[in-house]
């Protein structure tokens, strides 16, 4: 029997090439999605530099959710594309990634939270995303298990999903190396001049020269950006999650609790996982420390929504970086003050499920293919322009 | 005989598991948790990081102390949900 061959280089040992197309900064999902896409469209002469390993970011440690529920039209058109590369990524790329598609049902405590769902609802639909109004009755037969005396309404999406994070990883890391890109892990760019032609990246494994650099280090994408002197309008804030022992499969949507941001979704793997905003400082420290305060908010969540699960188990907690941006959209496409050197961060927390469409549309972007209208809207320069379209459903 | 060797019973990771992920170039046992899965399961690695820091010493040509352990997370032992949610919520 042929024994599989995977293909991911060696890189932490091996040398850095010396020029590059295009430069990325950053071993996340951004990064390597870009990467993949580029060489699928003919673009290999790509190096991605990573300074920790890969997964060591973000992409490495969220919860997986894949949705479609937004309120703006734009994320809920993108994330309607994303879906469908995901459904489609075991055959595209040929790595499982545990994907589930049990739908995520959102909890409204107030009359004002369930306005505002019906607005999106509208929006949705409009989009053919079936959401769907649940009383508390519906939403208790879709799940028994909740307690729900102290909330108003729900919506439900069947059509949204779970993905299991590091596979997903893997599968684009292993299909841009096969396709000629090179991956560079534990080599931090430490400086970055520019050139008559472009870049010249500083690492301690040596300098690689780039046409065109992307800064996809999400949380850590201001203090690249610092190194070609652009000063970048995000800020990390630390999300923390836990994951429990596995159970039988009993939960089939994502739960989301909007007033305090406490989701809980049940993996192919069987565990619960989970997470819930706590307040942090935005003081521009990336911090992934675990907290107390994290796991006992999350249980006093739990135990309201759902008190049966009291006596199971917690195995391991963790933390995150959130990329935030001030109307809580991403920030994609050349800056203009540095020409050549290009942005595609401040996902907020959803870079993980945006990643494969944008990823698509910027590596068409990058190659001189059609564009989308997400570079306008998305642009670094709207922090300066006028009022902008904010994205409210920002979870966790 | 099976030639299966379990090195993570509460994850199912093999050695062959453990085999591909140095054949692939992970050398790091942050990278080879997040590629194989070893050590997520209820014993969050109490059981098995030792022997496969040892499997990964063999196949990389590490010494074993070369090999650091990866981030341990709290809490320390599996805990009950109501054992947190027992605290005065602040």
């Amino acid at each position: 029997m042929a024994r599989r061959r995977d293909t991911l280089p060696p890189t932490a040992t091996a040398p850095l090439r010396a020029h590059a197309e295009v430069a990325i900064i950053g071993g996340g999902i951004v990064g390597l999605a870009i990467a993949y896409n580029l060489a699928r469209l003919g673009c290999s002469d790509v190096v991605v530099l990573e300074g920790r390993h890969l997964a060591w970011g973000a992409s490495g440690r969220n919860g997986g959710g894949v949705r479609q529920q937004w309120s703006t039209e734009l994320n809920i058109r993108l994330m309607q594309e994303s879906l469908e590369i995901c459904r489609g990524f075991a055959q595209e790329i040929g790595t499982n990634i545990w994907m589930r598609q049990g739908g995520y049902l959102f909890l409204a405590r107030t009359a004002d939270e369930l306005g505002k769902m019906d607005k999106a609802i509208a929006l949705q639909n409009s989009c053919d995303v079936p959401t769907r109004r649940l009383d508390i009755g519906e939403a208790n037969e879709l799940v028994p298990e909740l307690a729900l005396t102290a909330f108003a309404g729900a919506c439900y999406n069947p059509t949204d999903a779970i993905v299991f994070p590091w596979p997903f990883l893997w599968g684009y890391a292993q299909a841009a190396a096969k396709r000629g890109v090179e991956i560079h892990t534990f080599t931090p760019v430490t400086a970055i001049d520019g050139t008559s032609d472009g870049f010249a990246l500083h690492t301690p494994k040596g300098v690689v020269r780039a046409a065109r650099v992307v800064n996809a280090a999400g949380s850590w994408s201001p203090q690249v950006a610092r190194l070609v002197g652009l000063t970048l309008p995000n800020w990390p804030a630390r999300h923390e999650i836990l994951s429990t022992e596995p159970l039988k499969p009993f939960l089939k949507p994502m739960v989301s609790v909007l007033d305090s941001g406490l989701y809980i979704s049940q993996s192919l793997r069987g565990e619960l996982v989970g997470g819930i905003t706590v307040h942090e400082p935005a003081d521009r420290e990336v911090r992934l420390g675990s907290r107390l305060a994290f796991v006992e908010e999350m249980a006093h969540g739990l135990m309201e929504i759902m008190p049966r699960l009291g006596d199971l188990k917690i195995v391991r907690q963790w933390a995150g970086p959130y990329d935030m941006t001030p109307d809580g959209n991403p920030i994609v496409g050349e800056a203009t003050d540095v020409p050549g050197f290009f942005l595609c961060c401040g996902f907020v927390g959803h870079g993980f499920m945006m990643a494969p469409v944008v990823a698509r549309y910027y590596a068409s972007h990058l190659t001189g293919g059609p564009t989308h209208p997400l570079f306008d809207k998305w642009r670094l320069g709207r922090f300066v322009d006028t009022a902008t379209e904010r994205e409210d459903m920002n979870i966790g | 005989m099976s030639k299966k060797i379990i090195l993570c019973r509460c994850e199912d990771v093999t050695a062959e598991d453990v085999e591909r992920a140095a054949r692939t170039g992970f050398s790091d046992l942050e990278e080879i948790k997040r590629y194989t899965g070893f050590g997520t399961g209820p014993c969050q690695g109490k059981e098995c990081l030792r022997g496969i820091a040892a499997a990964v010493a063999r196949l990389t040509g590490k010494s074993e102390s070369e090999i650091r352990p990866f981030t341990s997370r709290p809490p320390l032992v599996p805990t009950e949900i109501k054992f947190f949610a027992g605290t005065p919520r602040r």
